[in-house]
Parts: C-alpha cells; structure tokens; sequence
C-alpha cells in the first residue's frame, strides 16, 4: 500500500466485501435520506431575524386573532440543507438529458434569470402609476412585438398564465366572436384524438361540446374527416401543428380554408412551436388563434411545473375581443387600458388574470429571443428537427416508429419492438432511469400503442445524441434477449424504487399530520400520516 | 449561438446519417408557400450577453422600484423582504430546470416539497387539504366557484363587494362564460354589507374575503352557518397570506373553500406575477378539487415516498370530463413560498404578522393626524383605506412626482362609479420604516 509522507493511504485498500452495504444513517454517501420538514421541528429556532413591532397597540375591530398555526421551527442552515438535499433528488435539464416529448425541456439560460431578477423588472408592483413603469410596459411591447413578428399574426394576448390558460384565452375570444356574429348555437368543438388532454379540458370549461376527429394511418388529420365533421353548429377546430405525433399536418391549409369557410375558426395549440420558430408563420397556415408557450419555446424554466406563460397571438378576427388588461402606445408613452370602457372600439371578452400577465416570464422570454434573435430562432427549429430526426434514424431498427419519413421536433415510437419481450414501456422507461436519463413521455399520445415520444430539443449536442442512442440501442437488445427481471426491477439506483401509484390514489394522504405520541421510526419508513 | 451545440460538422454528419441533404428536406410537409427562405424580416439578429444585459437594464431603468421610494401600495399584492436563501435555494438547477413530477423516482425532491407545501398550506388556512398550487388567487377563485357548483349542482354566485374586483372580474369571465347567474354586491368600503339575506336554495356559493379589498376584517362564522343551513357553500378569499399569521383562519370559521394569493411569502411584486395561488378544502371536497396533489405512498421496498395522485380528475386522464383545464400551475413560486414559510417558521411568522399591523397602526395613527385625512376602517390587518379630500388618483399621481408611492385610488378599480374618487388604499408592511411614513404624511401635507 502506497503512503503519502504524512502517513495517509493514497491508494484504495484491496478488500473484497459482499453485496449492498446497508448503512446505518440510511444515507448512501451523496444520497441523502430526508425527512419532512415538520419533522425537523425545532422548538425555539427560528430563521429570520425580525424587529421587535413599532407598537403594541392594535387595530382588530374586535376580530379574533389565532393561537397557533401549527408550523415547525428551524433555524436557516436547517433549511437549506433540507431544500438542498431535496433538490438532489430530482433530474433536471441541468444535470440529464430530458426528452420528455411535448414538454421541450431544452437549456435554460442563466442569463434570463439574471435578468429577470433586475429591481427594475422584479421589484414593481403591478398598480404603480404607469408613469413610473414605462419600461415594463415597454418590455410588454417589444416581446408583444416579436411574437406577433415570429407567427404574423395582427394581434396578441398577453396575461394568460400557462398554454392551458392561453387555450382558455383563445376559446373564449371565440366565444365571444361568436356571440357578437349573433351564432352563439356554434357550440361544438372539432378535436383531433390525437390532441393534449388540454384541449378537450379547456372547450369543456368554456361550455362548448367536445366532437373527436379520428387520426389517419399515417398519424395525421385529413381534410376529408375535418370535412365530414362541419356544419353549421361548429365554433372552431383545435388542432397542434406540428401534431403529437411530432409530425406537422401537411393539409393544414386546405383544413384552415374548410373550417373556414363553415364558419368556423382554427384554433392552434402552440406547444410545439419549437419546431417551425422563424421557419413558418402560423399566420400562413390560415391560424385565428394561437398560444404559445414561452416556458417550451423561449426557455422559461419549468421549474418542477411551473410557472408556465401563455400569450395568445390572434387573427384580425378574433383581436377585438383579447382580454383585459393590455398594452397600448398613448400621448405620454405606453398606456395600460384596464377597463373595457377605455378599450376605444375592442369589445374585450374579460379579464383571466390577477394583474397583467407573468411579467417574470416576459423579461425570461425576451431576453431568450433576443439572445437568438430572427437568425438564431431559425436554426432553433432547424437543430431541433435535425436532432429529433437523427435518434429516429439512429433507433428506427431496433425500436419501432410509429411512422414513415421524417417527424418534426419529436420522434414517436410505440411499443412494437418489445412485444412478447414482457417489457412494458413503463419499464424501459424506468430502466433509462438507472441509465441515467429522464425518460421520455410515455402513453401518449393515445393513437399508438404504448407511445414513447422522444423530444431531445436543440440544446443537446450530437456527442450527447450519440450516448443516449447507444444506450437506447442497448436497452432494447437486452429487452430482446430476454431480460424482463432487469426492467421489472427498475429503477434500483434511486432514492426510491417503484412507487405504489394505487394506494396512493385509494387512501389518499395529502398532507402531514402530527402524530399523537412522538415518531419513533427513522425518515424513511414507511408510516401511516393519519 | 452560445446555447446551441451544434457545429457545422455535426449538421453535415447528421444529415448523412438521416441520408438527406440539408435541413429543408425534413420540413418537406409543410406547404411550399409557408416555407420562409430565410430569417424574418424586420427583426434583429443574434446578440451576445453583454447586449441582451445592455438592451434590458435600460429598460429596467426606466422603472421606479419600490424599494427606492417610500412605498405603501397594496390591493392584493405586497412589498415584503423575501430572505436571500430563498431565491438562492430554488435556483439550484434541480429545482429550475426540472419539470411535473411525471417519473416520480427522479422526482422525490419537487413532491416532497410539495408534499410539504400543501400540509403548510392546509395548517395556515386552517383546512383540512390543500392542492399544489393554481396560477394565482384570481383563477383559484374562479375554479372555487366552478368547483362549487359541481359539488352542489347550483347555479347562483353571490360574490362580496369586498372581493377583490380583479378576483371578481375573473369569476364573471370564466364562470359567466358557463353560464352561471353571477351576483356581484357593489364595493362594500364601509364594511356594512350583509350577505345572508341573500342566500337561497338556488345559491351554489358565496364569495367573500377577509382583510377585504378595503382592508376590514370579517368573522365570516355566522354566514357560513346561514349558507350551510341552505346548501351553500362558503369561498373564504384572502389577499395578503400574512395576515394568516394573526387573524383566526377560515376554516376555523367554518368555510368550504379557501384560496389565497400567496406571493406575500416568499415572492418578489414582479409587475403582477408569476404569483401563486393556494387551494385548500375540506377532505370530503377532495375529488372535486381542481389541480394537481400529490400523495404519499411506500416504494417497492416499504420506505415513504410521494406521487402525483387522484390524477383522475385532470385533463391528461380524463379530457373534457375533468375538473379543471389547468396543466402547469406555479410549480417554483409554490417552492419560493414554501421555503420562506420555513425559514419563517410558526414564531417567524406570527411575528411578522405583527410587526406589519403595528406598522399598519402607527401609520393610520399618523394619516389620522393630517387635515382633512380620515382612516375609514375600524379595524384592519396591514392595509385600509383613507378618505381624502381630494380625488385620489391626482394626490397619488402628485405624490409619484415627488417619489412617493402612497397607495392604490380605488378609483382605478372602479373608473365609472361615483362616491369612490376620494378613497385611497393604503398598505404598510414590515419594509416600511418610520421615515417612510413621516415623509407620506409630508407629502400628503403638501398636495391636500
């Protein structure tokens, strides 16, 4: 055994040990066990430093104040060690490849953070005087600006929070259309069976009825199965270009024109704009509404689910009838027109929002698209088709795609290539996991078998590309060969294994609840919260 | 483009690869005559870091930031100090840049926090669940109110003149476009409306909030009891999430529903969001809740762990029939809250809450001094309302020129009705010092 000159080993001892080491902690080195912040109590700590109140006096109008809250005590080193060691219990964009198809979980620049978090952007409050925030309102315009550019659209929504609350948008300037054309029997809304569960959820929660448009065998919609679906009962179309099946519908404009020309119009579920920015303008497909969601195409973090923003662009059609609040050039600068009484001609449909819209989301965006700009966005789509394309033919012999030619963003496969390997695909899916890659979106979209959509995004390079082919390639051999306990397994490198979806769902237990005498079992074991 | 890896080389070997021969070829579906040639035209190319920094500080600068003037604007969002670790936890990259906790084993962090979340979420309202957040307090409201009506197949909503009217405007858009019958009182800023009389066999809910938009504080004990006695349900509303730390909670007065704007804690002001919304029931409402939840369960080997559960009532599952539209909710601002709600603590917090009343006090004892200045409410938490004798949005607007930002007129609310241009709501929290409000009463001084 080598020693250095104070004694200490500098090469690994020799010793064999067998199996797992079990330790005492629970821990495993980097992988740290952790309990639930309740459990941390810590009577008498406390993590902010306050000043004692001005006075004591109270101005209660005889209301009752509380007890307690319930709340446990720590001071802040506490906290951050558990929010922490939390943390390293996910995969994100930053540490792993995340090709969650649909999702467009590409790079986040830190740069956008940055930004975001200038006093001037994060610390206005949403009621000032406009006068002192014109460069909010400046900032509202100039992105108002590029995305009206990028898709050619006349108009935009910019308040909704998320692209389920930007469809809300798009349908409820519909609505209102409808109603002012005095055709408010058009209730019924065409949806592709190939559609985002959004799409269906959100003409429900406009009052609309939900009419399904069966997918082709090529995975795309016809204009003959739109055709047959129209009458004069019908307030619009939602369909995503390119489609969740990664493939754009090349009869989108004769599509466009028969909705429209039944009275209907065409409402565009953006999520996958990634893969057509600064390539095609979604005015050139015949668009009335469009959202789009900054948190996939511009790069706003997802966060663990959110925040989301979901500005929708808008047809000369529909743009009288955007919502409230928004944005106008007026005699001393930039206007915020709050009111439908001030709206000068626009019969605003409502207001969706709190205040004006996920300004935090905004300054991310823009900084994004100027990052890129007209140049940049383009070669986004480009290297994000090129990418999607270059897994499919790298993987199209081993596992099975869905369908022929080339996809656009995201590659869809279904579950062909494991048949009678008793595979399922929620177990390669959860043997990528011990690979360590996120996996892709699996089940959806519904019109294949068992999907498995791959979305790598423009962020990945091709040597990243080239390990996860490799890995693919080698998981579905070693399903082929016969492995099915490997994959039941999995995964068995993570904080935890298998999670019991059922009981969770049968007994739900939603919230901790203090236990009547002190726990005595370690983090980690399982114990019933009620 | 330093965020695309991509090189020359790695196009060409790629392209071979897919055995095509330029990046045009696989856009070949989309109709020839929506195929741009190149860049669109009239907007800029690229820019390195130091330009985009350049072009977006200098529109930061053009905006006055509450933190360098005294600042006492509320209406249902506050100017609180958020805890540096706050902002520097979440944006460790696990966090940011991860998504929905679809694959549960490589995302125990974001459940158990949200885990966390809802049981903070509950305690503080005093309910007994919570889901893992909506985009704010206004579309919570919104889905409160359809998630009313579908628990008791009713149609009437009676909403209180003290709720919030960005709040009300949103229930009238979303719930008006389903039809349902929306009664909505006139603004209550003397705190004398009484709702019970108006309840009936048709009502499905009644909408009220405590501080109210005018900052007075209701037991809303006896119109729970009046609206339960006819099959109505209660949505408690609450603003400003501190106060939580003071004042007895809805559920304890018996509400059905609650939901709360939650960027007080934990969230910077942001021009109006992203902010985040709280959502808390009773256990017998849960699956008729909108939103996510998440559950805990045991792994394969017996240990505790959390999963997205009851996903039954959510579009992904059940399309047009689920509970709600909603996807991505306000995953980060729910970390953001739950953090500082930690690091607050049960002392923390209650603390705080009473630091902003004193605050509160010792400024409406001050405003109480100035001539011709009157504090409306008897009662309140950290924001009231004050009669001037001058309209309000011309003493604000006076005031901004001299770099004070007193309050919200509440005629910017409500433009078009009468008797309301001369009342001022004004809000104090920890962040103001005595300084600050001596020189709102200097200013006022000068421009009344």
């Amino acid at each position: 055994m080598a020693m250095n000159n104070q004694g200490r080993d500098s090469t690994p001892h020799a010793v064999a040990v067998a199996d797992e080491l079990v330790t005492f902690t629970g821990n495993k080195a980097l992988q740290q066990e952790e309990a639930l912040i309740f459990e941390l109590d810590n009577p008498g700590a406390v993590g902010v430093d306050l000043e004692a109140p001005v006075t004591t006096k109270t101005r209660l109008d005889g209301v009752k104040t509380r007890a307690s809250v319930g709340l446990p005590s720590l001071a802040e080193p506490d906290v951050v060690r558990h929010y922490t060691r939390l943390s390293q219990k996910n995969f994100a964009i930053d540490t792993t490849m995340y090709p969650l198809g649909s999702c467009t979980m590409k790079h986040n620049p830190r740069l956008n953070e940055k930004m975001a978090r200038l006093p001037g952007f994060s610390d206005i409050h949403p009621l000032q005087p406009v006068e002192t925030v014109q460069g909010a309102l400046e900032l509202i315009d100039q992105l108002a600006h590029w995305l009206k550019t990028l898709t050619g659209m006349p108009a935009i929504a910019m308040s909704p929070g998320a692209g389920a609350h930007g469809e809300l948008c798009g349908l409820m300037s519909i609505h209102a259309a409808l109603d002012a054309r005095g055709e408010s029997h058009r209730r019924r809304v065409l949806v592709p069976e190939s559609a985002h569960g959004t799409n269906p959820a959100t003409a429900a929660f406009c009052g609309f009825t939900v009419d399904t448009i069966p997918a082709e065998e090529n995975g795309r919609v016809s204009v003959e199965a739109v055709k047959a679906k129209l009458g004069d009962d019908v307030a619009c179309i939602m369909l995503t270009n390119p489609n969740t099946c990664g493939l754009f519908e090349p009869q989108i404009r004769e599509i466009a024109d028969a909705v429209h020309a039944a009275g209907g119009y065409f409402y565009c579920d953006g999520a996958n704009y990634n893969a057509i920015v600064g390539r095609v303008r979604p005015a050139d497909l015949g668009v009335d509404a469009m959202h789009i969601n900054l948190h996939k195409t511009f790069s706003t973090p997802h966060g663990g689910g959110g925040p989301g923003s979901g500005p929708v662009v808008l047809s000369d059609a529909l743009a009288p009838y955007a919502p409230l609040p928004f944005v106008v050039h007026g005699k001393n600068g930039f206007d915020l027109v709050e009111q439908a009484a001030d709206a000068k001609g626009a019969k605003p449909f409502g207001r969706l929002k709190g205040f004006h819209g996920q300004m935090g989301m905004f300054v991310r965006a823009l900084a994004y698209i100027l990052s890129h700009g007209a140049d940049g966005l383009r070669q986004v789509a480009s290297d994000a088709v090129l990418n999607a394309n270059y897994l499919l033919a790298n993987l199209k012999d081993v596992m099975s795609a869905s369908f022929d030619g080339p996809c656009m963003h995201e590659a869809l496969f279904d579950d062909r290539f494991l048949k009678g390997t008793g595979v399922t695909p929620l177990d390669f899916a959860k043997a990528m996991i011990d690979e360590g890659y996120h996996p892709m979106t699996m089940y959806f979209p519904l019109v294949v078998h068992g999907a498995l959509l791959i979305e790598p995004t423009e962020t990945e390079s091709k040597q990243t590309l080239d390990r996860f082919i490799a890995t693919m390639r080698h998981l579905a051999e070693k399903a082929k060969a016969g492995d099915l306990a490997h994959f039941q397994a999995s995964p068995r490198l993570t904080p935890r294994k298998r999670l019991d979806e059922t009981q969770a769902a049968r007994k739900p237990v939603l919230r901790w609840v203090k236990p009547a005498t002190p726990a005595s079992a370690p983090a980690g074991v399982a114990q019933a919260a009620e | 483009m330093r965020y695309l890896p991509l090189t020359e080389t790695d196009r060409s070997a790629m392209l071979a690869t897919i055995g095509v021969d330029s990046v045009d070829a696989l856009f070949r579906d989309v109709p020839e005559q929506a195929r741009l040639k190149g860049p669109i035209a009239g907007l800029s190319n690229h820019m390195g870091e130091l330009a985009v920094e350049r072009h977006l500080s200098r529109l930061a600068d053009k905006n006055v930031t509450a933190s360098a003037v005294p600042f006492f604007i509320g209406g249902g969002a506050y100017k609180h100090h958020v805890p540096a670790s706050v902002d520097q936890t979440l944006l460790r990259g696990e966090f940011l840049t991860s998504y929905t906790p679809y694959q549960p084993e490589v995302t125990q962090g974001t459940l158990q926090y949200l885990f966390e979340f809802q049981t903070q979420v509950a305690l503080l309202t005093g309910m007994e669940v919570a889901n893992a957040s909506m985009y704010d307090g206004a579309t919570g409201t919104a889905e409160a109110v359809l998630m009313a009506a579908r628990i008791n197949k009713r149609n009437k909503v009676i909403l209180s003149g003290g709720l919030h009217p960005h709040y009300r405007e949103v229930v009238e858009t979303t719930c008006g476009v389903m039809g349902m019958d929306i009664r909505a009182q006139a603004p209550d800023w003397k705190n004398a409306e009484d709702l019970t009389a108006l309840i009936d066999g048709e009502t499905a809910c009644i909408v009220v909030q405590t501080p109210s938009l005018f900052g007075h504080l209701r037991d809303f004990t006896a119109l729970c009891d009046a609206a339960h006695a006819k099959g109505a349900l209660v949505i408690v509303v609450v603003t400003e999430v501190v106060s939580l730390g003071l004042l007895t909670p809805p559920g304890e007065m018996g509400a059905d529903i609650v939901v709360c704007e939650g960027q007080s804690i934990g969230n910077g002001l942001n021009f109006g969001g992203p902010y985040v919304g709280l959502f808390a029931t009773r256990d017998k409402y849960v699956r008729q809740m909108p939103g996510r939840l998440c559950g805990q369960t045991a792994d394969a080997d017996g240990k505790r762990g959390f999963v997205l559960t009851l996903s039954t009532r959510e579009q992904h599952i059940r399309r047009e029939k689920a509970t709600s539209n909603i996807c991505t909710n306000s995953g980060l601002c729910a970390l953001a809250f739950t953090i500082h709600l930690s690091l607050l603590g049960e002392q923390g917090l209650t603390k705080l809450a009473r630091v902003n009343h004193a605050n509160a006090v010792t400024l409406a004892d001050k405003l109480e001094a100035v001539k011709g200045v009157k504090i409306v409410n008897d009662g309140f938490f950290n924001e009231f309302t004050v009669k001037l004798p001058k309209k309000a949005a011309k003493v604000v607007s006076k005031l901004a020129e001299r770099g004070i930002l007193a309050g919200v007129p509440v005629s910017r609310f409500y433009p078009e009705m009468d008797g309301l241009e001369d009342l001022l709501l004004v809000a104090s929290t920890e962040v103001n010092s005595l300084e600050d409000m001596d020189a709102l009463v200097r200013g006022l001084e000068e421009v009344l």
